[in-house]
């Protein structure tokens, strides 16, 4: 076909209205995007070379102090980190683990399965923060459940949120609570998606139910556990508001983790946005360098049956 | 598919065993929080305990929440925050959803996946500077920080884009030739045919800004301003030693919209939120 003056006007004319189009479309959504995502993004990392003054509004450059300030003199740190692996690590194995059991369970022919299923996804849509205020005084140790329960059987119950080693375990056992119907709910549907005459054959050559377990059910779930671990481990990573309400990274800094020194370096006395800003650089790359390791991961190993 | 590990009655007790020890454990805090509310202080922290209220039940803790903290107004700003910006994720997703699926324009890929690449962004690095760009537009304690730079939402528009993606071309082609124009070839033919997706976006959006905490936190600190789950935390700072009864009023009210909106819309949370990955945090 040949392309013509009159043809060509007509083509662009149309391109060129649709561009229009798009911007009126689109325009709005990547304009909120634009001021309220990009921009704090890059004035986050402006922000931590930079010594803030709230009086003037004004940052002052400062080169690599804050960073100096927070990954080599805060003797805090090392400890921050380890409790934000802890908890990551602790977590996410908890989650995909009894996530897993619960699943086969509520995946047999069993009455009332599905009101358990409901029952178990409903702390997942609560705020972190009510479900928190709940444990807080289950947890408490003069005249929460827990005491009352174990003084029922004789047993001196630990402070909980109160001590040290058990803080970090409290938060956990709060966090799986709330997030365990997450991982069953996609389990579920991950059992669901496994063909059933995989099952049939693997019957057919003789295979226990452990067999069956072992290399038609986990293999064909890798896919699902891949994800779960994924959007768990990025999720528990950002967790704040149950350290905040329950513990407030205390005692003695036992819980506190890498988003909590965030708010606790800017918005608490302390109010030093550089620093603060430094946590969330830090933060950020960390989340950076999972998703990445991950998409990799996702390409290599996981098999899709 | 359903496997048949339970072959005698035994495993079969097992089960159902296991099956009442998991509803239990799920269900005992819920229960003790709202046993709590209708009991006198005194009756909530003696020991042994016991299972409901002795006396009488106490409803009269909900009216006393009301009386002594605004829980009321906050509850009312809660829901306005989140009407206004499930509306604006709505309409935003799926105005650019439909631009980015169907609407051609130079370099729409490299924008888009742009767009994406900040959905593993967390939060938390926005907050300082967020907060100062409040501060510069004078939205600090004003419930506009609180909705508008939420109005839009990245989950929302790959969500929506997604969708408009898996409908023919064909459909709006035939409608633009006979005359309509774009926004009526969405609005007639597009977006009735995408209602599962944005009931599935309506629903995350509803969880996201209802159960907001970490924001409001910073932003807001006027206490009629207040969103619930702040309103919630004063309650616990002023009455927890002394008057477990009412935190636990006002906890049920302020978890009860959630449950109630959860307990309507069952599929499309489950739905909601397997897809976007968002266990909470």
């Amino acid at each position: 076909m040949f392309v013509t003056a009159a043809s060509f006007k007509k083509t662009f004319r149309r391109d060129w209205r649709d561009w229009i189009t798009f911007v009126l479309f689109a325009g709005p959504n990547l304009l909120l995007f634009v001021i309220f995502t990009y921009y704090p993004l890059i004035r986050n990392f402006l922000l931590s070379f930079q010594e803030y003054n709230p009086i003037i509004d004004k940052g002052e450059w400062v080169g690599f102090n804050n960073y100096v300030d927070i990954l080599i003199q805060d003797t805090q740190m090392t400890r921050i980190m380890q409790n934000t692996l802890v908890f990551t690590v602790s977590v996410v194995a908890l989650i995909l683990v009894l996530g897993l059991l619960t699943a086969l369970l509520l995946n047999q022919k069993l009455r009332f399965r599905n009101g358990v299923r409901s029952m178990l996804f409903s702390p997942a849509v609560l705020a972190g923060s009510a479900v928190a205020v709940i444990w807080l005084y289950i947890f408490d140790y003069r005249f929460g459940l827990f005491f009352q329960v174990l003084k029922y059987f004789g047993i001196n119950s630990p402070k909980w949120l109160l001590d040290p080693q058990w803080a970090m375990i409290s938060l956990i056992i709060v966090y799986v609570w709330k997030n365990l119907g997450y991982a069953t709910v996609i389990y579920i549907a991950g059992l669901q998606a496994i063909p059933a005459d995989l099952y049939e054959a693997a019957r057919v050559d003789g295979a226990g139910a452990w067999q069956r377990f072992r290399n038609v059910t986990l293999p064909g779930l890798s896919p699902v556990t891949f994800f779960l671990g994924v959007t768990s481990v990025l999720n528990s990573f950002q967790s704040f508001e149950i350290i905040n309400v329950l513990t407030r990274g205390g005692p003695v800094n036992a819980t506190n983790v890498l988003v909590y020194r965030l708010y606790e370096q800017g918005f608490t006395e302390i109010q030093n946005y550089g620093r603060a800003s430094v946590v969330a650089t830090l933060l950020f790359v960390i989340m950076f360098i999972l998703t990445l390791i991950q998409l990799r991961a996702i390409e290599r190993r996981v098999s899709y049956a | 598919m359903a496997q048949a590990f339970l072959r005698n009655p035994f495993e079969k007790f097992l089960a159902y065993l296991l099956l009442c020890g998991l509803g239990f454990i799920m269900i005992f805090p819920f229960f003790y929080m709202f046993i709590s509310s209708v009991k006198p202080h005194a009756e909530i922290v003696q020991f042994p305990p016991a299972l409901l209220p002795q006396a009488s039940w106490l409803w009269s803790n909900y009216a006393e929440v009301l009386k002594i903290v605004p829980i009321g107004t906050q509850l009312l700003n809660s829901a306005m925050v989140t009407v206004c910006v499930t509306l604006g994720w709505v309409i935003t997703s799926v105005l650019a959803g439909y631009a980015f699926a169907r609407i051609p324009f130079p370099g729409a890929n490299t924008l888009f996946s742009m767009y994406l690449g900040t959905l593993m962004v967390p939060f938390a690095v926005l907050l300082v500077p967020m907060y100062l760009l409040m501060s510069w537009l004078g939205w600090v304690d004003k419930l506009a920080a609180l909705i508008i730079p939420w109005l839009f939402s990245a989950y929302g528009t790959f969500l929506l884009r997604q969708a408009f993606l898996g409908l023919p071309k064909e459909l709006e082609e035939a409608a633009l030739i006979d005359g309509a124009n774009r926004w009526g070839a969405l609005f007639r033919i597009y977006v009735p045919l995408v209602y599962p997706a944005i009931a599935t976006l309506a629903t995350i959006s509803f969880l996201y800004s209802w159960n907001s905490f970490t924001w409001p936190l910073v932003v807001i600190s006027n206490k009629e301003l207040k969103v619930v789950t702040q309103g919630l935390m004063d309650l616990q700072a002023l009455y927890g030693g002394t008057r477990l009864d009412l935190v636990m009023a006002g906890s049920v009210m302020a978890v009860m919209p959630t449950l109630m909106v959860y307990l309507a819309a069952q599929r499309y949370f489950i739905e909601g939120v397997a897809s976007s990955g968002m266990g909470g945090r």
